[in-house]
């Protein structure tokens, strides 16, 4: 990105040079619009298009599209479109909570590794720990141990979404943990940070205003493969009847679901093929854009760096 | 049933025209070679340590029984030379003792002879305590088996027993060979992997190579007794994939042979035979895709007494009006042209077949009645006296769990029930279950389908053979699944009846055929009315078969590799 503007005496807030940023990347700005494409289908769709995804209508199944049924039927004559809508809304809600929760968790467990000495040891054991975990059987257990207390709790359809978001949440913090951790041993011998410590900046401003602003480029490329990483294993759970029930549809389920018609329904494999890759990868590309929007380095070589060091003394 | 295929005159004949010069009788092993898929993959092929079809047909390409049962269920002498009865003096009066008679001349695939040693041998490698023989049900009542002499075998059992052709019969219990498995006996028996990957049989084929869960490979066993036989010289037999994958590679792309149990979408099915290349081969047997109600409470508060009688009675699953009405509900018809096709017939029984065990009872459930089923429901007192849609009564609301195995047919069937059941105020909440758990009994999992911590489950069951008297006795209060017996038994919706554990003692004193078909079609309308079990589709076995495949009779009752000897490729 070129902008030499950006160098003047007088610094524009930085939010707004972010959004600068991230407007001038195209692939980001594409991102953005299909995203909120997506999002805004999924949350006003069901409103226009009334249909109810669980009707069934035995008459019409296996259809291709038609006026009546604009992404055809499934193999009980329920409408496709209507269960895309619908199944978006707990994909997506799966997606970016599970997403949310690994991300802070990874995060967190990266920094204090990689800032508190003491801690990288027992915290990077407990990562390879939870990495070495055979993910299967330990969502078979999670499963059985809380899922009749939470159905009890929460009733059967927000129990089981809480359950899956913290099962999912909870054994994929592991890669976000190490990438972050390596990005913050590398900083931390970097000269601004040892000039702030000099200047006696206390751990946790420094993480605040130190660390976290440079090791924001590889938490977002970690969220952003996070949602499609989340998205895809609520499928896989769906798929072993560890999931959601077998009548809420999810994009992943009816994935699964229609690739047995795949020769019959062709659309029912594509549709929500095309949606979860397109959500992950307009999240991608969003999160490509905002990573060059928010790398301090990007803009205009080490002045900036030098600049900003220099103000945390000031 | 006097009548024998493989008497010493007729392989005399089959020898003589063997000889016959320039005949046009086929040869063993000229049809070359042929593939089998079955995708769920073998681990063993000793029967007598497995309970899956997985293990047990290929193992009877191997292995044979002293008689099985053919195509139309009626049974065959296989080793024996001919079935025993009260008629012909094998069975005694008493009807405490069987006598087979092997035929003469029979050997094994390394050369020695099969005497009656072999015989008594196997029925002492079932019967060994700590031997973990998974067929030990047939041999329950035995007290001794005894070899008369080299070709006869004498069963005798603890009582009378109407029915004897349990032990040595039928594909669960073939006979093995007592040089290869005598060190084999009792607690040895799991670790004896040369021996359960490679039995040594009186087969048509012989195994060259076991791969424990992917692929075996088999060849023409050279001592077989009819020389003309098998018609092919060498199957692979691959496992793995799944049902769909295997339907594909017979019906569309042509790779494989012959795949088994397609329980696929019949529209799938026919979309793939379309290509050409194969077609679909159905029959019926016993297999009935039921309704489990769960007849004590599953409530969780239960703690350890959930599900079992000492928790107490469903709240609202013993009512007749309510059970009446889920079954009214159905439309069994349209379950089974969706998840079944051709290979589906909607029924109102559990015990479907054989024709003369049929009971017609319990028709009328084969029609769908919804208004029928509200106006019960109604009359009954469940009325939604607060307009969200599900009836209640005394607090009590309609609302079940309604679980079964992870299978996109079953699936499809719990999506048309739960809307069903919603037209006339019944709420469902559904859930499904890995396969290997739902079915997997393990003691330590909430999700076995003996468990049962759900108010309504669906699965299929059968019996094999033709005699019913065995599966029927499931439903006995002593097979009631508890804690007590680590949950065994398949009394599955906990039914208890004293009258009916009265006509299953009658029933296993009872002889004469038709006496035995009525008791049993009592028996039959008694779970029916009492909702203990809804029936909803009599299922056939789905297979596939290449076009140029000859000689293949789909068998429910035995093997379905039963007669892969008459198998041969279309010239």
């Amino acid at each position: 990105m070129t902008e030499p503007v950006m160098i003047t005496a007088t610094h524009p807030p930085r939010r707004a040079t972010v959004w600068r940023r991230f407007c001038a990347h195209p692939g980001a700005v594409a991102g953005a619009v299909v995203f909120g494409l997506i999002s805004l289908a999924v949350l006003l769709g069901p409103l226009i298009w009334s249909l109810d995804a669980a009707q069934i209508d035995i008459a019409a199944k296996n259809q291709r599209p038609n006026l009546a049924h604009p992404l055809g039927t499934d193999q009980l004559g329920r409408d496709l479109l209507a269960a895309l809508l619908a199944g978006g809304r707990i994909s997506l809600l799966v997606g970016l909570v599970a997403m949310v929760l690994a991300l802070c968790l990874g995060t967190l467990v990266g920094v204090v590794a990689g800032v508190f000495r003491s801690w990288d040891g027992p915290l990077m054991r407990l990562t390879d720990l939870f990495l070495s975990l055979p993910l299967l059987p330990l969502l078979l257990v999670a499963i059985m141990l809380w899922r009749d207390s939470l159905r009890a709790q929460f009733g059967p359809e927000f129990g089981i979404f809480l359950l899956i978001v913290c099962v999912i949440g909870l054994t994929s913090w592991m890669q976000t943990a190490r990438i972050v951790r390596g990005e913050v041993l590398a900083l931390r011998e970097r000269e601004f940070v040892m000039a702030a410590t000099a200047l006696g900046a206390r751990p946790f401003a420094m993480i605040g205003r130190h660390i976290l602003p440079n090791v924001l480029s590889p938490i977002m490329v970690s969220a952003t493969l996070g949602i499609g990483h989340a998205i895809i294993t609520e499928s896989a759970l769906s798929f072993l009847g560890l999931g959601f029930p077998s009548d809420v549809p999810t994009w992943g389920r009816l994935l699964f679901d229609g690739t047995n018609y795949m020769t019959l329904t062709p659309a029912r494999v594509i549709w929500p093929g095309l949606a979860i890759s397109l959500t992950v990868l307009s999240v991608n590309y969003m999160g490509d854009g905002l990573r060059d929007a928010l790398d301090p380095r990007k803009s205009h070589g080490g002045r900036t760096r030098l600049k900003r060091t220099r103000q945390v003394g000031s | 049933m006097g009548h024998n295929r493989f008497s010493a005159w007729g392989f005399a004949t089959t020898f003589a025209l063997s000889l016959m010069p320039a005949a046009a009788v086929a040869e063993r092993g000229d049809a070359g070679h042929l593939n089998i898929l079955y995708w769920q993959a073998p681990t063993i092929l000793n029967p007598y340590l497995s309970s899956g079809p997985k293990d047990i047909e290929p193992a009877s390409m191997v292995l044979e029984p002293l008689a099985r049962y053919d195509e139309q269920g009626s049974l065959t002498p296989w080793l024996a030379v001919e079935i025993p009865t009260l008629a012909n003096g094998g069975i005694s009066k008493d009807l405490t003792t069987i006598t087979w008679v092997l035929q003469p001349g029979l050997t094994w695939s390394d050369g020695t002879a099969v005497t009656a040693h072999d015989v008594v041998f196997t029925a002492d490698y079932c019967m060994a305590p700590e031997g973990g023989c998974q067929q030990a049900t047939k041999f329950s009542d035995v007290t001794q088996v005894e070899a008369l002499d080299d070709l006869t075998v004498r069963i005798t059992f603890a009582g009378s027993k109407p029915f004897p052709y349990g032990p040595l019969v039928g594909v669960e219990t073939p006979i093995l060979q007592q040089a290869q498995f005598a060190d084999c006996v009792g607690a040895s028996a799991p670790s004896c992997t040369a021996q359960n990957f490679a039995p040594i049989g009186t087969g048509p084929f012989r195994v060259t190579e076991f791969r424990a869960g992917d692929v075996v490979t088999f060849e023409a066993n050279p001592a077989y007794r009819d020389p003309a036989k098998p018609g092919f010289a060498t199957v692979t037999f691959k496992g793995g994939g799944d049902a769909i994958g295997a339907a594909r590679a017979v019906l569309e792309t042509g790779e494989m042979d012959y795949a088994w149990n397609l329980q696929v979408d019949p529209a799938i099915l026919n979309k793939m035979a379309e290509s050409g290349k194969g077609h679909l081969i159905r029959s019926f047997g016993t297999p009935v895709e039921r309704l489990m109600i769960n007849r004590t409470d599953p409530s969780a508060r239960l703690g350890d007494a959930r599900s079992t009688r000492e928790g107490g009675a469903h709240p609202f699953l013993t009512d007749p009006a309510v059970l009446g009405a889920m079954s009214a509900a159905i439309d069994r018809a349209v379950v089974a042209e969706l998840g079944y096709g051709a290979a589906g017939k909607p029924t109102c029984d559990i015990l479907p077949a054989p024709a003369i065990y049929a009971s017609t009872t319990n028709d009328a459930c084969l029609t769908q009645d919804l208004a029928g089923a509200a106006q019960a429901l109604t009359d009954a007192g469940w009325v939604d006296s607060d307009g969200d849609g599900v009836r209640e009564k005394d607090g009590v609301r309609l609302s079940v769990l309604f679980q079964t195995s992870t299978n996109p047919v079953r699936q499809d069937t719990q999506a048309l029930l739960k809307s069903w059941w919603a037209e006339i105020g019944i709420e469902t909440e559904l859930r499904h279950i890995d396969p290997s758990v739902f079915f997997g009994g393990d003691q330590a999992s909430p999700d076995t389908f003996q468990k049962f911590y759900a108010d309504i489950q669906m699965f299929t069951n059968f019996f094999p053979g033709t005699d019913p008297e065995a599966y029927l006795n499931n439903w006995t209060c002593k097979s009631i699944p508890e804690p007590t017996n680590n949950w065994l038994g398949f009394n599955i919706p906990r039914y208890c009846d004293p009258a009916y554990d009265a006509l299953a003692i009658e029933l296993a004193q009872t002889a004469v055929l038709e006496d035995r078909a009525a008791i049993a079609r009592t028996m039959n309308d008694m779970l029916m009315q009492a909702g203990a079990l809804i029936p909803l589709v009599h299922r056939g076995d789905v297979s596939a078969q290449a076009n140029t495949l000859e000689g293949v009779r789909m068998n429910s009752w035995d093997s379905e590799l039963w007669n892969i000897a008459d198998w041969t490729r279309a010239k």
